[in-house]
């Protein structure tokens, strides 16, 4: 069989897609040109209109394959592989990516098992090789600690997951053109024995960490769960979510959806703000990656000051009153 | 209910020294333990046998020293462990290791549940749970915080995802990861380390499990490695002292003016 072509696995929720989508459109693009083929996007969804999916067009894709039934409107890991194998054995790509969300980590390994492909999780960066036309994929491994360059010499297609959040959503040109190719949900496929029967939303604050541009997080400096309210009220300035240590998760300061780090989650935010938090290698696993990083600890040694882009050595109960009076004096003077 | 938990020995990463030459692991004097995150996938399992009966079995992949993290995971009160290993084993992906491990799971027998730790801290991929599940084709569930009910038939349990918990019903057997929020690992007991001293732990080769060998180690992996580099670790940021309130509010100033430059404010 001959591979070709570029997937990006797109995300719905609630007959909406999410920005993640957009995210893969902007390396599927460039692996795309460089491979001189076709870039589409797979959508499995429930309830999705031709606008909406159109958005990947204008951002990108020269075509977009949705299978919209019921039976996707949650993500179950069954049914969607089996729909997803049904589509890779039909139309072969050379390459899929998928985001490194708690779907796309579950759904690529399901799928890469059954058609013996290559899978690479969590990349922070795809190029192709010159020369053999191989996919190159670059992602952090044993905490941080080294980058692995791999590569699929052999086996088709290749796939990886990519960070949400590490790459800009692709551009919309409104004067793009593509074809939506609508598929039909074949009953069969669908698998019956996981069942969706509840979900609690996260109350209130934000907490999906993994797709916020910025992240505000507080560790055992803080003292005291009271004070983590100096973390929300500067979080709330910047637009942004609220992060912890494990140390302040573990004094339940804060819920565990809120842990950065090797047992927690993993963040690639533009800018990364940490406030009493000494920087073990388990906290760094987790937010390294960050484009921008703000760290204000009161020891001038913190391990989180090898990291930060700029570091404010200092007691954190000072720092952070004055950084948010600042701050609201910024915004009002607006 | 009979539970299976795959776990992998890996180099204890607190304070991992790389050889800045060759980009690789600088591994002699690093302790090897067990997967910190399969400790969890470990306390959820022998919590279910307390309740409901039956036994916990481990399994690993690994050198044959790997048969000191299954001989502490009895310590800590599971009833057996079986060690994977072999010269054709070296070299497996994901691929290679999920396919190698389902296939060393049927050996073992019937089982209801299977129970991984979300991801190996060196690898760090979380794709050989979902893996084994395929390869087994078992309902699964990922990032499980919390197992409500459970009988012979089906297990109810919460799901941690971006924008809340998710409560799924599996029929079983089924394969979950599970996040540190699930449990917190008891310690080996005395009594647990004397049983894990005497217990047998059986080391099977491929011939052993019947498996395809071409399926294995490098030839069965998908995947290579091929570059290796050390990310440098100190970005060389701005560090302003605010020892006092004055030296605070410039160094705030500073900050602000910063993250203005940035486009944050
Ligand atoms: C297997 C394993 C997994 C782990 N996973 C994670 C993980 O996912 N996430 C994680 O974060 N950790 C994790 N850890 C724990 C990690 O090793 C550290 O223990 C933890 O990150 C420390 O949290 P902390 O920085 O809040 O606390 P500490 O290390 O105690 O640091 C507190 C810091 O606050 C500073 N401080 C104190 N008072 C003030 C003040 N008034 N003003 C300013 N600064 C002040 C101190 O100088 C210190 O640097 C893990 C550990 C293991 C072994
Ligand atoms: N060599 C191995 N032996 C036994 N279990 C493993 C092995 N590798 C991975 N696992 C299991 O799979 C989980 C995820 O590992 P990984 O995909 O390597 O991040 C681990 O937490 C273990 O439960």
């Amino acid at each position: 069989m001959t591979y070709a072509g570029v997937w990006t696995i797109a995300e719905a929720r609630d007959g909406a897609l999410r920005q993640v989508s957009f995210e893969l459109l902007t390396r599927g693009r460039k692996l795309a040109d460089k491979r001189n083929t076709t870039l589409s996007s797979v959508v499995l969804a429930s309830g999705i209109s031709d606008e909406t999916v159109r958005e990947l067009i204008k951002r990108g894709a020269d075509r977009v394959y949705v299978v919209d039934d019921p039976a996707l409107a949650h993500f179950t890991a069954e049914t969607f592989s089996n729909v997803l194998v049904k589509l890779i054995d039909t139309y072969a790509p050379e390459i899929i990516i998928a985001a490194a969300t708690t779907s796309g980590r579950t759904l690529m390994p399901h799928v890469s098992m059954r058609t013996h492909a290559g899978l690479t999780a969590d990349c922070t960066d795809l190029d192709i090789e010159e020369g053999t036309g191989n996919l190159l994929q670059t992602r952090p491994a044993i905490g941080g600690n080294i980058l692995a360059t791999i590569k699929t010499p052999e086996f088709r297609p290749q796939m990886s997951t990519v960070r949400p959040r590490s790459t800009k959503p692709a551009p919309v040109d409104a004067s793009r053109t593509g074809e939506i190719v609508r598929l039909p949900f074949d009953p069969a496929l669908r698998d019956g024995r996981v069942r969706r029967i509840g979900f609690k939303a996260n109350e209130g604050e934000e907490v999906d960490i993994q797709s916020a541009d910025v992240v505000v997080s507080g560790g055992k400096g803080l003292k005291k769960a009271e004070n983590f309210a100096l973390i929300r009220e500067l979080a709330e300035k910047l637009g942004g979510s609220i992060g912890a240590s494990r140390d302040a998760v573990d004094r339940a300061w804060i819920g565990y959806p809120h842990q950065v780090g090797l047992s927690g989650k993993t963040v690639t935010p533009k800018l990364y703000v940490a406030a009493g938090i000494s920087g073990a290698i388990q906290h760094l696993a987790g937010m390294k990656t960050a484009e921008t990083i703000v760290a204000i600890n009161s020891d001038p040694d913190a391990q989180i000051f090898r990291v930060a882009d700029y570091g404010i050595v200092g007691d954190l109960f000072e720092v952070l009153p004055l950084l948010n009076e600042r701050l609201s004096r910024e915004v009002g003077s607006k | 209910m009979n539970i299976v938990i795959p776990i992998k020995q890996v180099p204890e990463t607190s304070n991992v020294k790389m050889d800045e030459k060759t980009g690789t692991m600088v591994r002699e004097g690093v302790e090897s333990i067990i997967n910190p995150l399969d400790l969890y996938a470990i306390e959820a399992g022998i919590q279910l046998k307390d309740r409901f009966g039956g036994t916990v079995t481990v399994i690993s992949m690994g050198p044959p020293n790997a048969e000191k993290a299954i001989r502490e995971a009895i310590a800590m009160g599971c009833d057996g462990g079986v060690l994977v290993s072999g010269r054709e084993f070296a070299g497996s992906d994901t691929w290679a290791t999920a396919y190698a491990l389902s296939e060393s799971i049927k050996k073992i027998g019937a089982f209801d549940l299977i129970l991984c730790g979300e991801r190996a801290t060196d690898g760090d991929t979380g794709q050989v749970g979902p893996g084994i599940a395929s390869f087994l084709d078992v309902s699964l569930a990922t990032y499980v915080s919390r197992i409500v009910e459970t009988d012979e038939k089906e297990i109810v349990v919460e799901r941690l995802i971006e924008d809340g918990y998710e409560t799924l019903a599996m029929r079983l057997p089924a394969l979950v990861t599970v996040v540190k929020e699930i449990s917190y690992p008891r310690l080996p007991t005395l009594r647990g380390k004397q049983k894990a001293r005497k217990t047998a732990v059986p080391v099977w080769a491929a011939a052993e499990i019947g498996i395809d060998a071409a399926k294995l180690g490098l030839n069965g992996s998908p995947t290579r490695v091929v570059k290796i580099e050390m990310p440098k670790v100190t970005r060389g940021g701005k560090i302003v002292p605010a020892p006092d309130e004055e030296s605070a509010v410039r160094a705030v100033d500073g900050l602000v003016d910063f993250l203005k430059s940035k486009d944050f404010i």
